[in-house]
């Protein structure tokens, strides 16, 4: 397919406006295949302003006169402004931006094209053989899987039950498992209507089952659409913000995903348990569980490079299906089907985690960011497809370029790095008190507050850290040829 | 003591309120005449003052003992469980007599003493000099001087005696403002703005009613905005909301007539009376300290106690004074009904966003001493220092301290003070230690004769300035010269760390600022050795004609290797002294935490029957 058919316009003379803080830009504005860009005229900068199309959520146009204005409300949640000189150009324009930024086809999309200079395709896409959170010493392990087949016969299944048996069995002597459900004990149940369940007790014996309904689908994405509106508002009034703040139940959710991969890590931790965690799939908030698990347990998987593992096993190879949950951010007016929050909601459990453990994790508010981002739309193939299978039939793997390569780069750093890391190795136990859970406003407030006061005091932290580097390692100046004096 | 008749408890349960599973510490309870006392089996104390104590409450009776809840100023809250009723009964008659004084010289500041002599303590007290400030400030100049009118609080009682008014502005003109104002608080200066040659004057209501007028009170407050040559209006604050002003003017009081008074621009900013903030945080200290809270009644309960709406009007009404002296350089004038609470909150804050200088330790302190203290806040009446009337307690001076932490988490770097000072100063406008928030005004503390017989809170904070130092101000930032709050609702947070202050399981586990703050010193200090020893190496070339350095003198210039940064993270820090706030804990503990009633399951035997197969399922390995 060419993309010259679904651009009409190629190029207008527009005016950008990015929000309050920024100010505004002109110059032609250009479609291409894959990006918007404007380019200010010849005297001016000559820095180009690139929107990767796939980034668009919702696009709404008007026309006044010979202008027209397109909004455009972006993926990781900014608002942008276009006023365009002619009303031809732009309506051809909107059609293109709406056409182009829903394309179906993962092999066309950009990360297939996109070719940066210093990077080589085919690196970091390799990490260790998956292979589940397993504590060496104490030998409890941690599981996942979908719901067991019942159905409403009440299958068994012998396979199933040996192995269940045998995880036991090859743990410590005396160790218990529990099953982690996470649907609540009348939807596991009517689960089996549908051929799925529930482990049944007297089947899985030194096995329990606990539910701990976790929200998930469309209510956690309309959760999530609420939140946004809230955040979108300067005007409202505190009694409205507090109540749509409640409303919209984006905090809860959290305290739930949270306390629930508390109990499966202090399962293992303080009772020397082998947990099972699962809900229908085992593809949505198994993981948020199972993930967070291992982040609050083990200190290896807060590096760096353990971060960006444990992302990499736990939700891609793992299959959370990123292309169908992350097709429409919050801003989409269509129905929403498949998607759903649920790595966002996985991500603002990390960051609630890092601010109550503010040295123990090796990367920063930045990294979740950008994870945020790029799930939704990126450059990069990391986050393409919906399993494995899919990434083997596109070849992600070799013809685009993974993300961890693209953040590993050096001048990455200093904005995806917490400079406070000191390796921690203790579990991390959160709170999940109300009082201690707050608004991710980094993430959620991202375009409409002014950044700079908090910025500036992250920029005189790394300022302080490195000065500490420095003069650490400073031995007294005396340069050799001072001593050849 | 005639009040404690039992100084000993022993075997008495400490329950903490947000733990799971009712884990109760078990230790020793003393009743000393001051203090509150549990010693744990740990050997850890928690120390209660009387003075802290706002309520005490004695519950059924239980199996395990007779429970008592003790609920204090400074929002801790214990809940002891004491074996005989007997025992309880009389440590609950004791707390009720002790917390609440009759006489002022029954507080603890007349009989505290820090072991200094009488010159040092007198020195403690000239340490802030308010009319130091007034020159800081740039008055007395050509406008503006000193007025001697309330010499021996013949005019006003709850003045000070020094108050600075437009030099044209003759004794009858204030005399005759000072009788049309409630309690005779005329209108005076608070903070005058040196380069825009602005000020900001506060008042107390005009006793206007439907009609009345005062020709010395029309000259007043044409005086203050002659004595600005830079604007020839100015702006008339009423702090109250439209609706209560008017509800004044039946009791022959009110607000000004804009047509009375020649060039003033007059407006409400609707910030509610005493009566509703008390209630205001009752309602959300009650909410927050509900147990198994889930985030849905958190935020409606924020929403419906109305705390941050009122504490984000008082902000705005701040915002509004900086704006008038910095973009019109207006002179404003600020009163609510008595000038005391809701004046003093927005002329102090006004001048934090204006002036730097009140974002320093010191300026912090002398902010609090002239807008507070010496205008007559009624510090020992809301504070509920005395047992008196529970209608005069209100947490105006509280809600100040919040709007100041709110401008420190949005602008981080332009305090040199941290949240642990703010929490400091609001432990001791309740303690009663020290004398500064002791009585009503200024005369009564001269009558009281407090600079005699007590000590000033002040030196003693500046003793551990270090505790309380910003490692991230920036003192010369240009653009934190005047601050521009956003007081967009979404700014404004719940203060966990004032009203969960002692619940130590809500914290974050680890403090990025103790860390920030040592390294801080750390840098100083070896940038300061690094000097040193490159001068050392200097003198030493100089001296050695050949020029040559041993070997030896290399290794002994070189500084010890500070291996701090390790070692200080896995350390408790206490960061309040006497008590256990803000600390810093990196292990933390499953049971702090009450993830959920499914946690009891795992310490649950399992049935008979599975044990039995899981015991065959084990052999079978």
């Amino acid at each position: 397919m060419e993309f010259s058919e679904l651009i009409r316009t190629g190029q207008a003379q527009a005016e950008l406006l990015r929000g309050p803080e920024a100010p505004p830009l002109r110059g032609t504005l250009c479609v291409t295949g894959h990006h918007l860009l404007l380019s200010p005229g010849p005297q001016a900068t000559p820095d180009l302003w690139l929107l990767l199309l796939r980034s668009v959520d919702s696009i709404e146009k008007r026309v006044a006169g010979d202008c027209g204005t397109i909004t455009l409300r972006c993926k990781d949640l900014r608002v942008l402004q276009l006023d365009i000189e002619g009303v031809e150009a732009t309506l051809n324009i909107a059609r293109s931006i709406e056409a182009l930024s829903s394309l179906e086809s993962v092999i066309t999309s950009f990360p297939f094209f996109y070719r940066p200079k210093g990077l080589r395709l085919g690196d970091a896409w390799h990490f260790h053989p998956p292979e589940r959170y397993y504590k060496r010493v104490a030998r409890e392990v941690l599981l996942r899987s979908s719901q067991p087949l019942i159905g409403p016969q009440k299958r068994r299944c012998a396979e199933d039950e040996a192995l269940l048996r045998a995880v036991l069995a090859g743990s410590r002597p005396g160790a218990r498992g529990f099953i982690v459900d996470t649907r609540s004990a009348q939807t596991a149940k009517q689960a089996r209507m549908t051929g799925g369940g529930t482990e049944a007790k007297a089947a899985y014996p030194g096995w329990k089952r606990l539910h701990r309904p976790l929200e998930r689908g469309r209510p956690l994405q309309e959760s999530f659409v609420h939140l946004v509106e809230a955040c979108g508002d300067l005007e409202q009034s505190m009694d409205h913000w507090l109540s749509r703040l409640a409303g919209c139940r984006w905090l809860a959710h959290v305290k739930e995903a949270l306390s629930t991969a508390c109990l499966a890590a202090q399962g293992m931790e303080r009772e020397g348990a082998c947990i099972l965690v699962h809900g229908a799939e085992g593809t949505d908030s198994t993981l948020v569980v199972t993930s967070l698990a291992q982040l609050i347990l083990d200190p290896s998987s807060r590096t760096m490079a353990g971060f960006q593992e444990l992302v990499e096993r736990e939700w891609i190879q793992a299959g959370h299906p990123f292309q169908l949950r992350c097709a429409h951010s919050a801003f989409s007016h269509a129905r929403p089907k498949h998607e759903a929050p649920t790595f966002l909601l996985f991500l603002d459990c990390v960051w609630q985690l890092g601010r109550q453990f503010p040295l123990s994790l090796e990367f920063g508010e930045g990294m979740l960011l950008a994870l945020f981002d790029h799930a939704y739309a990126s450059p990069f193939g990391t986050f393409l497809c919906n399993s494995e299978q899919e990434r083997c039939l596109c070849e992600v793997r070799t013809r685009t370029h993974s993300l961890w390569s693209g953040l590993n780069q050096l001048k990455e750093q200093r904005k995806l790095r917490n400079p406070l890391y000191v390796p921690n190795p203790l579990a991390l136990w959160p709170s999940v008190e109300p009082q201690s859970l707050r608004l991710w406003q980094g993430l959620f407030l991202r375009w409409t507050r002014p950044p700079e006061p908090s910025e500036a005091a992250w920029e005189k932290v790394w300022q302080i850290v490195t000065d500490q580097e420095k003069t650490e390692g400073s031995q007294p100046t005396v340069s050799a040829s001072e001593l050849q004096l | 003591m005639e009040h404690i008749r039992t100084t000993k408890v022993e075997q008495v349960k400490l329950l903490d309120r947000f733990s799971s599973s009712n884990k109760a510490l078990t230790g020793t309870l003393y009743l000393t005449a001051t203090h509150l006392l549990f010693i744990d089996f740990h050997q850890k104390e928690t120390w209660i003052l009387h003075h802290h104590i706002a309520s005490v409450e004695k519950l059924a009776l239980t199996t395990s003992g007779c429970p008592l809840v003790i609920q204090c100023k400074n929002f801790r809250t214990v809940h002891f469980i004491v074996p005989r009723e007997r025992d309880c009964h009389d440590i609950y008659n004791s707390l009720l007599q002790l917390s609440k004084q009759a006489k002022y010289e029954d507080l603890y500041a007349f009989s505290y003493n820090p072991k200094q002599n009488d010159s040092e303590r007198l020195r403690g007290w000239q340490l802030i000099d308010l009319a130091e400030e007034y020159q800081r400030m740039g008055v007395p100049n050509s406008n503006w001087q000193l007025s001697d009118a309330n010499r021996d609080y013949k005019i006003c009682e709850t003045y000070p005696k020094e108050l600075y008014v437009p030099r044209i502005a003759s004794k009858p003109i204030i005399v005759g403002s000072s009788k049309f104002r409630s309690k005779g608080r005329f209108p005076v200066l608070s903070y005058y703005h040196q380069s825009k040659e602005a000020a900001i004057c506060r008042c107390s209501q005009p006793l206007s009613g439907f009609s009345a007028r005062c020709l010395e009170d029309e000259h007043l407050l044409q005086a203050i905005s002659k004595a600005n040559p830079a604007n020839h209006y100015m702006y008339v604050v009423d702090t109250r909301p439209r609706l209560n002003a008017m509800a004044n003017r039946a009791a022959g009081k009110g607000y000004e007539n804009e047509d009375n008074y020649s060039n003033i621009r007059f407006q409400f900013v609707g910030i509610e009376n005493i009566h509703v903030m008390r209630s205001s945080l009752q309602r959300l200290l009650e909410v927050s300290g509900s147990r198994g809270l889930s985030v849905g009644d958190l935020y409606s309960g924020l929403q419906s106690s109305g705390w941050l709406r009122h504490v984000q009007a008082v902000l705005g009404a701040a915002v509004v004074l900086a704006k008038a002296v910095t973009t019109e350089s207006a002179s404003v004038l600020v009163h609510c009904s008595d000038g005391w609470d809701r004046t003093s909150q927005v002329c102090s804050l006004g001048s934090l966003l204006l002036d730097p200088y009140y974002r320093t330790v010191r300026g912090f302190m002398v902010l609090i001493e002239k807008d507070w203290i010496s205008f007559g806040h009624k510090f020992s009446e809301r504070c509920g220092h005395l047992d008196g009337d529970p209608k005069e307690v209100s947490p105006v001076f509280t809600q100040f301290l919040e709007c100041v932490w709110h401008l420190t988490e949005q602008f981080p770097q332009a305090f040199e003070f941290n949240e642990a000072f703010l929490l400091q100063i609001h432990e001791h406008i309740h303690s009663c230690q020290f004398g500064n928030f002791i009585g009503n005004c200024q005369k009564e503390r001269e009558e009281l004769k407090l600079k005699e017989k007590t000590y000033s809170l002040w030196p003693f904070l500046l003793e551990d300035r270090v505790k309380y130092l910003n490692p991230l101000y920036q003192p010369q930032a240009q653009e934190f010269a005047v601050l521009e709050p956003n007081t967009v609702s979404f700014n404004f947070k719940f203060w966990r760390n004032m009203y969960h202050q002692f619940d130590r399981t809500l914290h974050p586990r680890q403090s990025v600022f103790n860390i920030i703050a040592n390294m801080n010193e750390q840098n100083k200090q070896l940038e300061n050795d690094i000097k040193d020893l490159e001068s050392q190496i200097k003198q030493c070339k100089n001296k050695q004609a050949d020029g040559v350095l041993t070997k030896e003198l290399l290794n002994s210039v070189r500084p010890e290797s500070p291996t701090l940064k390790t070692s200080l993270c896995f350390k408790e820090q206490t960061l309040l002294p006497g008590n256990d706030a803000l600390r810093t804990i990196d292990s933390s503990n499953p049971a702090d935490n009450r993830y959920s009633e499914y946690a009891e399951e795992f310490s649950k035997p399992d049935p008979a029957v599975v044990s039995l197969e899981y015991g065959v399922a084990r052999m079978t390995c």
